[in-house]
């Protein structure tokens, strides 16, 4: 071999080019034991995450308390180890659980039918509109301003491929969906489907007024009510009692903490009519041979396996894990718990909208009812407002001139169960501190 | 299997019945018979125009999705919303209370690339 190439020995062969070799031992770490290894990572860690900080952001990842027992059996080997079933029906624990996901989700949306999950909020609200294109057979999409700008980014993203024209409704003074001109809108008998989010990306509470969704049903058009902030629907009326066929949203906060923004955990749910055009799985109850309880993966969309040239969705699998903390966050809740939480909610943000409103030049930038969120209007720019809270160790909330250029003096502030009086007290003596150096600096 | 004269035949088994300018569809006791129970029919829309042979719905069965190939081209008029409810009436009744929908032929001649009763009955012998 090393004839047939032309080389003297095989060291010639594989010889480093002097100016290319090693001349002294590379300067890495000696060895380390394995607790050395944890405490050095561990000091990586602390550089990345936001330790210390006290946090009011918000729009559309929450943070929750997460009870103990949610980590306690996701984690299980079972559980922890499955993706979502390919043998599905040999995983009757895994379907018994996404079996009782949409159960809840069913319930907490008033809706009939509600699937295994999907990635997020942002695609189900893509997918639903997917829904109510082929439903109705129209091409236009009519959608609030006051939707996640992040969903509605994924929503044009899906709308472009399938040559779908977005209209999009203003929002009012109040910070609500201006639905003024909904009326003519739909009379052209254009639009697949009315979107709207409550509560909103403002944080107010938007759903569709009834005369408005009884004029969608009216003239064909497929009412969608959006959900970014899962815990809201503990609180407020479901969306079909105000006239949603199809309500998805976002369940990040049962149960799923926030991890620089995921993994989230979508959901889709309908009324029976659109039982069919639902995307991705959906588990049923049935009865085995002898007659006990068995969960079965139904009605999961024939395009799926057998007729892939006719597919409306590529969603084939579901967030499985996510969507198992999110109903084991809900089965420790309880309905009652999960009520009082949304309360707890509503009550912190209020205390953190009044105690900051009470300093001067700082006010509520909308007039409509929130739940959880609330945007302030501040002195100056919101970016240089936040940039002075972060200083202080604080992460006020979202700049919503980075969406909304009309809105770069407004801040979108989240309080929730686990925001503290003293967090409160902390955020408003720092705004207050502020206030006096900008209205120095005038 | 004697098919109800009358009708006409299209080689994907569907059956048309004309009344003038507006012809009725279903698929044949053949075709019902071949797929099994049937579970889900879907069905065009009122109002959408039709092209004749194109793929304008499916037929599910508890062993089979199928196409349905419309045998004529025209407007739909109808759809029989009762197979909706109950989808073994195609099984039960394929050429009663089992049709699918209604057209308004866009061309009446075109009914001539059908087939008569005898001439399918001949085609499904020999399949």
């Amino acid at each position: 071999m090393l004839r047939a190439v032309g080389a003297p020995s095989l060291d010639e062969l594989v010889r480093v080019p002097d100016a290319l070799a090693l001349r002294a031992p590379v300067a890495v770490t000696p060895q380390l034991s394995e607790s050395e290894i944890a405490a050095r990572f561990a000091s990586f860690a602390a550089r990345t995450t936001a330790g210390g900080y006290t946090s009011f952001l918000g729009a559309g990842a929450y943070r929750h308390y997460v009870p103990p027992v949610v980590g306690a059996l996701a984690m299980r080997g079972e559980f922890l180890t499955s993706y979502t079933p390919y043998q599905a029906e040999v995983s009757q624990g895994y379907l018994q659980a996404i079996y009782e996901w949409q159960s809840y989700i069913a319930l907490l949306t008033g809706l009939d039918v509600a699937n295994a999950s999907v990635y997020d909020g942002a695609t189900a609200l893509a997918e639903a509109v997917i829904m109510a294109v082929h439903a109705t057979g129209r091409k236009g999409v009519l959608v609030s301003r006051a939707v996640h700008p992040n969903y509605r980014a994924v929503l044009h993203t899906y709308a472009a491929g399938l040559e779908l024209t977005v209209d999009e409704l203003p929002y009012a003074p109040d910070g609500r969906t201006d639905t003024s001109s909904l009326g003519a809108a739909l009379a052209d008998q254009r639009y697949a489907a009315v979107v709207v989010q409550t509560p909103n990306f403002f944080g107010a509470i938007d759903p569709l007024p009834p005369e408005d969704a009884a004029a969608a049903a009216a003239t064909g058009t497929i009412a969608i009510g959006v959900v970014a902030e899962a815990l809201a629907l503990a609180a407020l009326a479901t969306p079909a009692s105000w006239g949603a066929r199809i309500a998805v949203g976002e369940a990040q906060s049962f149960g799923n903490a926030v991890a620089y923004g995921g993994p989230h955990v979508g959901f889709i749910a309908a009324g029976n009519e659109h039982l069919r055009r639902i995307p991705g799985r959906l588990v049923g109850k049935s009865v085995d041979a002898q007659g006990r309880p068995a969960y079965v993966l139904t009605l999961q969309a024939r395009e799926q396996h057998i007729r892939r040239e006719k597919a409306t969705s590529n969603i084939c699998t579901n967030q499985a894990h996510c969507a198992l903390c999110a109903t084991i966050y809900l089965a420790a809740m309880g309905s009652t718990g999960l009520r009082d939480c949304a309360a707890l909610n509503v009550a912190r943000t209020r205390e953190l909208r009044d105690a900051v409103t009470a300093i001067g030049g700082f006010s509520t930038r909308f007039a409509a009812p929130v739940f959880n969120e609330v945007a302030i209007r501040v002195p100056g720019r919101a970016g240089g407002v936040l940039d002075a809270l972060e200083q202080r160790g604080i992460v006020g909330g979202l700049d919503l001139g980075r969406f909304y250029p009309e809105l770069g003096d407004t801040i979108l502030m989240t309080a929730t169960e686990l925001t503290t009086a003293a967090d409160i007290a902390r955020v408003a003596g720092a705004l207050a501190e502020v206030d006096v150096r900008a209205a120095a600096r005038v | 299997m004697a098919q109800p004269a009358g009708l006409l035949y299209s080689k994907e088994h569907e059956w048309v019945k004309v009344d003038g300018d507006v012809a009725t569809v279903g698929i044949t006791e053949y075709a019902q018979a071949s797929l099994g129970d049937i579970v889900y029919v879907e069905l065009p829309r009122i109002g959408a125009s039709l092209e004749q042979f194109a793929s304008i719905g499916v037929v599910e069965s508890v062993k089979a999705v199928s196409d349905i190939f419309t045998p004529v081209g025209g407007e739909v008029i109808a759809i029989n919303d009762a197979i909706d409810a109950d989808p073994a009436l195609v099984n039960r009744e394929p050429y009663g209370g089992g049709w699918f929908y209604q057209v308004k032929l866009a061309d009446v001649t075109q009914t001539g690339e059908l087939m008569s009763a005898e001439q399918y009955d001949r085609l499904i012998s020999e399949a």
